[in-house]
């Protein structure tokens, strides 16, 4: 963010109370200026945005590098159990996350519309700056522009982070191996559904809460465990059964799994049937899927169940050998499915 | 879930497993069409084929009302959107279905045309009180089940004096269809029972089913969406064979009764009444097969409005949506599933529709092709 020190001539403050988002907040000048250190610096506050350099320069640590980059549409921008702006960090934070590594460093870039309100936008950045302490997780540089009304909807966020991996880490994609073991950390759909009852106003399921959450500390728990963890996602767009078949065709497996070991809260299958969705393929934002060896699925469930973002983790089936790389079911009723890709795009705008 | 769960309950489901398999005759087969697409969907999600016995086969029916509609019918509807440029309100489940020209009214959206995806048609009237200044038109689909739906917002739009909304009818009829599928001959499909519709049933209720039954020979059973309804029903269909009944029951007697819902049915009287005839896809044209609007509604008629043509267009020559559609073929005997044909970037309808015969088999049935030819 580049923010000059230089003394200047007196400015009133933003109002953020009744201000809205107009198109010099985006043009580089004086109220570009304004709008990042009255609105986001107090909110992110760290001495590297403070130096206001057009880049951040930032300490080496030992172990590789980890990037990941993440940008969010999610309409509405408030939802409960959340916000687009602390959504906006636990993306990225949990991208990181799922390689194992520390994440460290956030950028973190505006698209906003204009007469978006200046109190909503600093209850977004307010989220934001408070989601990052809470993550551990510093943002140090970014960007603003400014979209004409109508060319945007409120505000996209993208951000990018930074981790450290230590070099015993190895966790990847392409790593399940037939008689692997598959957990999930809780239940499935809740980020998705809390979205979609809002959206369409769906009274008997707005207890809803979003699941968005960072999921570093879980996965510092599980590694901590001992556990051999071949593979760590979280299941975001797409849900559960897109992440499983990714995760089968990078490791060219199949999998099996138990439909009623899955946990899905009543309130969101219920939602799920009302809409004619499959809880299997809603977003979540703060849940994993660990792939991990059969001889040690009872102390990485444990270690799991032990943190609080993890008490409901639940072993939902296993690895198997396919050359067709089908994730299959055992349904409820005692059939077997397929459990496949999601076709064409079953909820627009959810993160 | 209260309501659901008791439906999907895999220890009834065991049991009723074990009952089905007590009352067949083990030397011989049972072939059984549900007509719907709900319960093709219901039996392939929850895998109801594993818990009956390898001589009950399930053969997919033609109720999955974006399979039936003929490409001709979707050029109708595409010809609105980007020559008349009216605003064109369908359900999701018709925007991919392959037209004529590639296109198909997700393409036609990306050209330009101004194309809504609504949940119902009353979404389709309350765009046309917004928008006054544009011709608003509800593409409307399906069988009895979204008939009434559609009557309403059309007596609604005469009650309001709405100048520019109009529907583009394609409503068709079941039990038609259900003679023309018993029609075929016995050596292209020899079907000894029906699973008959949940939803349509409910508006038109079981007796018109009977003199089918009757003049076929056939058992129909009404069944609900659920997959314990399903296994009900084959159950129910097997005693019917076993002591040679041809007779219409009914599982499904939380929803369905004998007359129907006699309010929905007036409803569509007022509004519409039997088109000559109406080309489906797969069935080809059957005579009083589907409703247009009556002369007093007339100018809430799409197809009046814009001087609409409709003109039967052949469909892909490789696709066996039609021979898919009549029952006498199976998703793995068309050579375009799952090569050419995906959901991704479907060659005919029935793998667009997650209630398609071809979708629901890729979706959640494939890994069977090779294992097994139920």
């Amino acid at each position: 963010m580049n923010v000059k020190r230089k003394a200047r001539p007196y400015v009133r403050p933003l109002d953020i109370a009744n201000g809205q988002v107009d198109m010099s907040h985006g043009s580089g000048g004086r109220a570009m200026a304004q709008l990042i250190g009255e609105m986001f610096l107090p909110e992110f506050d760290n001495s590297y945005l403070r130096e206001g350099n057009d880049s951040a320069r930032l300490p080496a640590e030992p172990g590789r590098l980890v990037m990941a980059s993440d940008a969010h549409v999610v309409s509405p921008l408030f939802f409960p159990g959340g916000d687009i702006g602390c959504l906006a960090v636990h993306g990225t934070v949990n991208d990181l996350a799922m390689m194992g590594a520390q994440p460290r460093w956030l950028s973190a870039s505006f698209i906003l519309e204009e007469g978006l309100p200046l109190a909503q936008l600093q209850q977004i950045a307010r989220s934001m700056g408070r989601a990052a302490r809470e993550a551990g997780v510093t943002i140090v540089t970014g960007d603003t522009k400014v979209v004409e009304r109508g060319k945007g909807d409120g505000v996209f966020i993208a951000t990018t982070g930074i981790g450290f991996l230590p070099e015993d880490v190895e966790i990847a994609g392409d790593r399940a191996r037939p008689g692997d073991r598959i957990l999930v950390s809780g239940t499935l759909g809740d980020h998705g559904m809390a979205i979609m009852a809002q959206r369409e106003s769906l009274g008997f399921a707005s207890a809803i809460q979003s699941d968005t959450a960072p999921l570093h500390e879980l996965v510092a728990v599980l590694l901590q465990s001992g556990a051999d963890v071949r593979v760590l996602r979280d299941p975001t767009r797409g849900g559960l059964a897109t992440t499983l078949n990714e995760i089968a065709g990078q490791s060219g497996v199949g999998m099996m799994l138990q439909e009623s070991a899955i946990p899905v809260r009543p309130a969101v299958a219920s939602a799920c049937e009302f809409l004619g969705l499959d809880p299997l393929y809603v977003a979540n934002e703060g849940k994993l899927v660990a792939i991990v060896a059969a001889e040690d699925v009872d102390v990485a469930l444990a270690a799991l169940r032990a943190h609080p973002l993890g008490r409901e983790a639940a072993i939902i089936g296993m690895v198997q050998e396919d050359p067709h790389q089908f994730v299959q079911m055992t349904t409820r009723l005692g059939g077997r499915r397929i459990v496949d890709w999601l076709s064409g795009e079953q909820l627009p705008r959810i993160c | 879930m209260k309501y659901v769960d008791e439906f999907r309950d895999a220890a009834l489901a065991q049991n009723l497993a074990r009952a089905i398999a007590a009352a067949v005759e083990p030397d011989r087969e049972y072939r059984f069409m549900e007509f719907c697409g709900g319960h093709t969907h219901a039996i392939s999600r929850y895998g109801v084929t594993d818990l009956l016995p390898s001589n009950v086969r399930l053969i997919h029916g033609p109720g999955c009302p974006v399979c039936v509609l003929p490409v001709g019918r979707l050029d109708m509807a595409i010809a609105l959107a980007l020559t008349h440029e009216v605003t064109l309100c369908t359900y999701a489940d018709t925007l991919r279905i392959p037209a004529s020209a590639g296109l198909s009214l997700m393409k036609a959206r990306a050209r330009g045309a101004d194309i809504r995806m609504v949940y119902s048609a009353a979404d389709a009237l309350t765009l046309a009180q917004q928008q006054p200044d544009k011709q608003v038109v509800f593409f409307a689909i399906g069988f009895e089940t979204t008939t009434p739906p559609t009557a309403v917002v059309i007596r609604e739009a005469a009650r309001l004096g709405l100048s520019n909304f109009s529907v583009l009818c394609c409503h068709v009829l079941t039990p038609p269809a259900m003679r023309r599928i018993l029609d075929a001959p016995a050596e292209a499909l020899a079907l000894d029972g029906l699973i008959g519709p949940a939803h349509v049933s409910t508006i038109i209720g079981s007796q018109p089913y009977e003199a089918i039954a009757t003049v076929y020979r056939k058992p129909v059973v009404i069944a609900g969406f659920e997959p314990l309804d399903v296994m009900q029903a084959i159950l129910m269909l097997v005693r019917q064979c076993r002591e040679g009944r041809a007779e219409v029951e009914n599982e499904f007697t939380r929803a369905v009764t004998r007359e129907g819902n006699r309010k929905a049915q007036h409803l569509m009287n007022e509004v519409f009444e039997l088109r000559d005839e109406f080309e489906w896809r797969g069935l080809g044209t059957i005579p009083h097969s589907a409703l247009r609007l009556r002369e007093s509604y007339a100018q809430f008629d799409a197809e009046q409005r814009f001087a609409l043509e409709f003109k039967a267009v052949a469909d892909h020559r490789g696709c066996e949506c039609g021979a898919m559609l009549r029952g006498v073929k199976h998703p793995r005997d068309c050579a375009l599933f799952a090569t050419v044909c995906t959901p991704e970037s479907p060659m005919g309808a029935c793998m667009v529709s997650s209630e398609g015969a071809c979708a629901a088999h890729y979706t959640y049935g494939r890994f069977r092709d090779g294992e097994d030819h139920r």
